[in-house]
């Protein structure tokens, strides 16, 4: 989707990328710059597009924890399973969450072993589902971000309005900004600047984020998705990191304005109130979940089926995901990335989410850079001899 | 982290519509966004209408994007 | 009238009246052919002397059975008919195993076998052995089919995997995806309308015309579960080759891009029944083009890439001038939201 002739202000703008990055550096004495996207859609596209290869050393990318898969606890995997395993009861499930395995196996697992579980595109659909069978309990996994939360409240509203009894939804939403504070609050973080989720942001707007640059002094850059998306970011970001003073501003005008959406926020506040929540591999967060209001514990699956498991297990042993989604390392740092822990044989979350860190970097081959751009020197020779 | 891809509306009636996405058609609800008229592209994320697509912006890379 | 009327009963499969009943009234009287109405254990085939054959099976058990542009009958014809002419095989024969679910509607069983007895007509070949089972109802889930087929490979001709060389051209014959997200969005029940439909077909006439220009096409492969992505992977892994491809290249039909957009779906990993890619010798590469686009079957073909000299691999050119390799699918993909 790159205009025709494009490929030449990709490389003037591949040619400032380099020059700002390495002025940056001389700056600051350290080898790249380092920037955080915090959205896994973003790492996708960054790999995808090829564009991750094409940056110069001297800018860094670290994925975020804007995966709600990788971020949800084996112990809420294994709630979610616990409902479903409820005689009468049918989970009903975005796709994204089916493989994420839990202490005794994943949705996926549960429903080989009996369970109803079934995936839907839409909360929407899921609440169909519950319309067309009224003797059945239909339980909603509630994940996602600010994105995906207030389109499950209004399915909950619509559900309210027509008298449905038996949809209930299981919440596990988190929030975005406080998890980019507890991120910012670790002084040794090493983040120059962040990348910041394009549809998030379509919701909340630039004000929430405002504090990452005004108490810690990091700039940011909301963007969207498209290859000349990031292409347009980066140097915007990059010339953010230079100024004196530290500012978020907003690459993808066309679906974020400043304000947000204010009837998703409005129907976010009217269901649901801020609450702990804890990130897998991360730990508790303040703030950054969303819990139903009492009013609504009629379709709080929580509420609805009392005797929910709280226990949680430990995270698998020599997994570095936390370390990972904090911006602290690299895939291929964990001793484990590529060896023990591969796509099919995942040991932790960020290696079972397509959009994870490190099934990213295990896909396209991120481990093997240096080598790669060497083969790929001598691919274009063949082609051209 | 969330999936959306720009649709125009081709039809509204309360709060369900249908969005055209380059010839591909699907229900999309619009609780999230009273005011979207037909015609107006939107993103769609998980079968809502998350924010309308502000054409003006880019009208060309906007376009595009519609037309895939 | 019961409400057993109509439907598949267990005595279908028990071997007795109603077997010869469905079997005579049925498969014997829509495929239509004689070594299937001989009735025989086995069925007969003439072969010239010192030819060799292809042989090949596979089981299909898509859901749901119906979907827009095909059926699972359709698809049990076109996947064994193209396994085999991925060889280059003329189809002899093919046998079919049908499994039923006790239950099944009459109608829908008469649809399934007149779409089979339809695609082996399109194919010019001939359904001359079965069987048929039933089981209880749940133990299946309306209905499975086995095909296995033979055929018979021209003298002197030589396709496999291993066969890619560098500098050879990569073609493919059509758009992808298309098969794969129909499917979904119907077993799924994802809502999409539109143009969605599976591309379902026989690709033997198109092989047969492509065999025709020279003896220069290598590889041929049919581009179902794992798509594109995965086929190529096989190629260059058993010939030991690069394979570059370009992204902008690559057919997609908008419907289909937007769906997997959608779902976060990859159309270079999704399934196609009626699509093939092949390694051809570059000198020769725009007449096969030709004769693939002067065939039904390959009216959208395209070359989308080069086999290069390197480690055995996938790379794909981006539009923005970058680079992005490709691996083999692992696990099925699944509709996402994020
Ligand atoms: S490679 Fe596997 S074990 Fe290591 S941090 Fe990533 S998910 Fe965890």
């Amino acid at each position: 989707m790159i205009p025709a002739g494009a490929i030449e202000s990709v490389r003037a703008t591949l040619d400032e990328i380099v020059r700002r990055s390495a002025e940056i550096c001389r700056r600051t004495g350290r080898d790249a710059v380092q920037i955080m996207e915090v959205c896994g859609t973003h790492t996708m596209s960054f790999a995808a597009s090829g564009l991750r290869g094409m940056l110069p050393d001297t800018v860094r990318l670290l994925s975020g924890p804007g995966c709600p898969v990788c971020v949800t606890t084996p112990g809420d995997v294994d709630r979610a399973v616990w409902f479903a395993r409820q005689p009468g009861v049918t989970l009903v499930t975005f796709g994204d969450m089916m493989k994420v395995p839990g202490s005794a196996g994943s949705l996926s697992d549960a429903r080989a072993l009996g369970a109803d579980v079934r995936m839907a595109y839409s909360p929407a659909d899921a609440l169909e589902l519950a319309r067309g069978d009224p003797q059945r309990e239909f339980i909603f996994l509630g994940v996602g971000f600010e994105t995906t939360a207030p389109l499950v409240a209004a399915t909950v509203r619509a559900a309210a309005r027509e008298g449905i009894r038996n949809f209930s939804v299981f919440p596990l939403f988190k929030l975005v900004p406080p998890a980019l504070r507890a991120i910012l609050a670790r002084r040794d973080h090493h983040i120059d600047g962040f990348i910041l989720p394009g549809h998030v942001s379509a919701i909340i707007g630039l004000d929430p984020y405002r504090f990452v640059a005004d108490e810690f002094g990091v700039p940011g850059i909301i963007a969207g998705f498209e290859p000349f998306d990031l292409l347009e970011a980066l140097p915007m970001l990059l010339r953010l990191c230079r100024q004196e003073k530290a500012a978020i501003d907003i690459q993808y005008t066309r679906g974020v304005p400043a304000g947000g959406n204010p009837a998703a926020l409005r129907i976010l506040k009217e269901f649901f109130l801020p609450a702990e929540a804890v990130w897998r591999a991360v730990g508790a967060i303040p703030d950054s979940g969303l819990a139903f209001r009492p009013e609504y514990d009629a379709f709080n699956a929580v509420r609805k089926f009392p005797g929910m498991p709280a226990h949680d297990p430990p995270e698998p042993k020599g997994c570095l995901c936390g370390a990972i989604l904090m911006g602290r390392i690299l895939p291929a740092d964990c001793p484990l990335f590529g060896a023990a822990c591969t796509p099919e044989t995942a040991v932790g979350p960020c290696m079972v989410s397509s959009e994870g860190a490190c099934a990213a970097a295990y896909k396209y081959g991120l481990t093997e850079t240096s080598r790669w751009k060497k083969s790929r020197r001598r691919q274009e020779v063949a082609v051209r001899s | 982290m969330c999936l959306a891809i720009p649709g125009r509306i081709i039809e509204r009636t309360g709060t369900m519509g249908r969005a055209d996405f380059g010839g591909l058609v699907r229900a999309v609800a619009l609780d999230l966004l009273p005011d979207a008229e037909v015609g107006d592209v939107v993103l769609i994320h998980a079968g809502f209408a998350i924010q309308t697509v502000d054409l003006s912006m880019e009208p060309e890379i906007a376009e595009r994007l519609i037309a895939r | 009238m019961n409400e057993a009327n109509g439907r598949i009963l267990l005595a279908h499969g028990a071997g007795g009246r109603l077997t010869h009943e469905l079997i005579e009234s049925l498969f014997v009287r829509r495929f239509d052919n004689k070594p299937l109405a001989a009735l025989d254990d086995s069925a007969e085939l003439k072969l010239p002397d010192d030819c060799r054959i292809a042989f090949t099976t596979d089981g299909y058990v898509v859901k749901p059975i119906e979907f827009p542009g095909g059926d699972i009958g359709r698809i049990a014809v076109c996947g064994t008919v193209n396994d085999l002419a991925m060889l280059g095989a003329r189809p002899l024969g093919l046998s079919v195993a049908l499994i039923l679910e006790e239950g099944l509607e009459r109608e829908t069983l008469n649809r399934i076998v007149d779409s089979m007895a339809d695609a082996a007509k399109e194919a010019g070949v001939e359904l001359v052995t079965g069987d048929t089972k039933v089981v209880e109802r749940g133990a299946a889930s309306g209905l499975y089919i086995v095909t296995s087929g033979v055929g018979m490979i021209p003298y002197g001709l030589s396709l496999s995997g291993r066969n890619a060389r560098v500098g050879d051209a990569v073609l493919v014959s059509g758009t992808l995806g298309d098969h794969g997200i129909t499917v979904m969005n119907a077993r799924e029940g994802l809502g999409f309308e539109g143009d969605l439909r599976s591309d379902a077909a026989p690709l033997n006439g198109l092989v047969e015309n492509m065999l025709s220009v020279h003896s220069s096409v290598r590889v041929l492969r049919d581009l179902t579960r794992g798509g594109l992505a995965t086929a190529l992977n096989e190629i260059s892994r058993a010939s030991g080759v690069l394979i570059e491809i370009e992204e902008t290249a690559v057919p997609v039909r908008n419907s289909v891009l937007a769906g997997c957009q959608m779902l976060g779906l990859d159309p270079l990993y999704v399934a196609n029944e009626g699509k093939l890619v092949a390694m051809v010798d570059e000198t020769y590469a725009s007449g096969v083009l030709r004769a693939m686009r002067d065939h039904p079957r390959g009216r959208e073909a395209v070359r989308i890439g080069t086999v290069l000299k390197g480690e055995a691999g996938v790379v794909m050119r981006t539009p923005i001038g970058g680079a992005r390799r490709l691996l083999m699918l692992d696990g099925d993909p699944l509709p996402r939201i994020c």
